[in-house]
């Protein structure tokens, strides 16, 4: 099933890091400058979708209508949301989809958040009838012990080291040196991951994902209206892919107890295969087409297990792409070139459209300071709880 | 005072403790947490079942990974004073679910590998009476 594509007009953020005002104020300053980058009216704009945020009451849960009402209410119509880390890549394709339909002409989305310091934590009350409750409740079960467990099994099945996930981080860090919407700028050493504090053994503090206040947006139109409006060689959303697991699921997803039974069969591919292969399918685009990735590095090594679930190398075969410099800017296939969630810290909502203005930026040949040269295909990938799962292709 | 499961339904106690699942009269699909009968029908979108039975899951399993938690968890997990680190697994039991839990007093990531055996064990929660299942690494060459 190929779809046609919708054009990216314009892409633009508030820098991620923690600065103490509301989600609102961060949002509309990614969202004007994606009208500016894009050059299109604010009256032009006729869809508002917003990915929601959970941490910042009403306002938060119709995050569509907040920003709509914050940007000057101009008649559009608005939609909002929700898919945990896939929250950007959700609002992105209702976008699409309308435009599409032929609903809509010019759609703005927008991602922002205010994130508090620590463990992610379940919400209050006595919830036996939620998982992401009950794995608090019963096993003190946090995302890193999560994924702590993929790490694992990257060094008992495949050899990995904590010292091939440090250089992650490392290769990361480096990444996001120049990335001025990066949170953290600053070189990180392997020692340096190794020295930090374990905290679900084997990752150490440096190996996990901070959290951040940060907004993304980005501006989509029709092919009709980037005609009327003179874009040139624009970049394309090729493919959006938010499916969902198939049962039986095999592989333990947060925040649940227990995998569903494999009847003594695993199936054909692992949930997060299946969402880099709707996404090729959509696109009509090979894994072998990509030039450049951003993937969610909740952890360092979650990083290796999405090149390998987005087919960018064999399973098993992530430690030796990284160990030769293949994903480093300059390699074979750079990854995480934005620096990645390990320079940013995760904004939940914001984080699927950060990815995307990344790839914008790159295959626009704008990333300064960390461009991908000659990038014309980009894949972005991202998984959350409940099933939640996303990548988004482009192309130039 | 006899100690409860700290969850009501999930697991039995005693001298030989095990998980409870539901299945699927049906297609034989095995489930857990025990969820399936309350919901009304079996989760396998090729089955019409609507009838579970009770029981009692494999008390041996694979591991299929480990960790620790060196920090203290946020509630509503209750955290002894001082916090004291933990050990969790995911094991694959031989009805082909992969089950959490954390791992018995004294054991912890240095124990454990993928692939090795382990045990289901019922021992009090980190904080108050209520028991809680955990998974105890038998000894090497203990059959599955």
């Amino acid at each position: 099933m190929s779809v046609q594509p919708v054009i990216v007009a314009g892409v633009g953020m508030h820098p991620w890091g923690k600065w103490g005002r509301s989600f609102v104020q961060y949002g509309i300053h990614a969202a004007r400058e994606a009208l500016q980058d894009a050059g299109v009216p604010w009256t032009d704009v006729d869809l508002v979708v917003g990915g929601e945020t959970v941490r910042n009451g009403y306002a938060g849960y119709v995050a569509g209508s907040t920003f709509a009402q914050a940007l000057g209410w101009n008649g559009a119509r608005i939609a909002t949301s929700y898919a945990a880390c896939a929250t950007g890549a959700q609002a992105l394709d209702t976008a699409r989809a309308r435009i599409l339909a032929g609903m809509s002409e010019v759609a703005v989305v927008v991602g922002a958040d205010t994130t508090p310091k620590g463990f992610l934590a379940p919400n209050a009350g006595e919830r036996w009838d939620d998982p992401d409750w009950l794995r608090f409740r019963l096993l003190g079960m946090t995302n890193p012990a999560y994924f702590a467990m993929y790490a694992r099994r990257r060094m008992d099945l495949y050899g990995a080291t904590s010292e091939d996930f440090a250089q992650v981080k490392v290769k990361n860090a480096k990444h996001g040196l120049a990335n001025p919407n990066a949170r953290y700028r600053k070189e990180v050493s392997v020692d340096d991951v190794l020295g930090s504090a374990v905290v679900s053994d084997p990752l150490h503090l440096l190996d996990i994902c901070a959290t951040s206040d940060g907004a993304a947006a980005v501006v989509l139109v029709s092919e009709a209206y980037a005609a009327k409006a003179g874009l040139t060689d624009p970049v394309r959303i090729a493919g959006i892919a938010t499916v969902t697991p198939t049962f039986p699921n095999t592989v333990l997803d947060m925040p649940m107890l227990a995998t569903d039974a494999s009847g003594g069969v695993d199936p054909e591919r692992t949930f997060k295969e299946s969402i880099g292969d709707a996404v090729y399918a959509e696109a009509g685009i090979e894994p072998g087409d990509v030039d450049v990735a951003e993937v969610y590095d909740l952890s360092t090594a979650l990083e290796l297990d999405w090149m390998e679930d987005l087919g960018l190398c064999k399973r098993g075969e992530a430690e030796a792409l990284l160990r030769a410099g293949d994903t480093t800017i300059g390699g074979r296939i750079p990854v995480n070139p934005s620096g990645g969630l390990a320079c940013f810290g995760e904004a939940v909502p914001a984080q699927a459209l950060a990815q995307v203005c990344e790839l914008t930026w790159q295959l626009r040949g704008r990333a300064r300071g960390r461009q991908v040269e000659g990038a014309r295909v980009g894949i972005t990938a991202n998984q959350g709880l409940f099933g939640h799962g996303s990548s988004v292709l482009l192309t130039r | 005072m006899t100690a409860t499961p700290a969850i009501e339904g999930w697991f039995t106690t005693g001298d030989q403790p095990a998980l409870i699942g539901e299945r699927c009269t049906t297609c034989a699909t095995s489930y857990f947490p025990p969820t399936a009968a309350a919901a009304g029908f079996c989760r396998n979108p090729r089955c019409e079942g609507t009838e579970f039975e009770q029981v009692e899951l494999s008390r041996r399993g694979t591991v299929w990974s480990y960790t620790d938690t060196r920090y203290q968890p946020p509630p509503p997990y209750s955290a002894p004073e001082p916090f004291a680190p933990f050990g969790l697994a995911a094991v694959e039991l031989p009805e082909g679910i992969v089950v959490l839990g954390q791992v018995a007093a004294g054991y912890g990531p240095d124990d454990l590998r993928v692939g090795m055996h382990v045990e289901l064990v019922v021992e009090p929660e980190h904080t108050g009476e209520a028991l809680i299942w955990r998974w105890k690494p038998l000894a090497e060459g203990s059959a599955a």
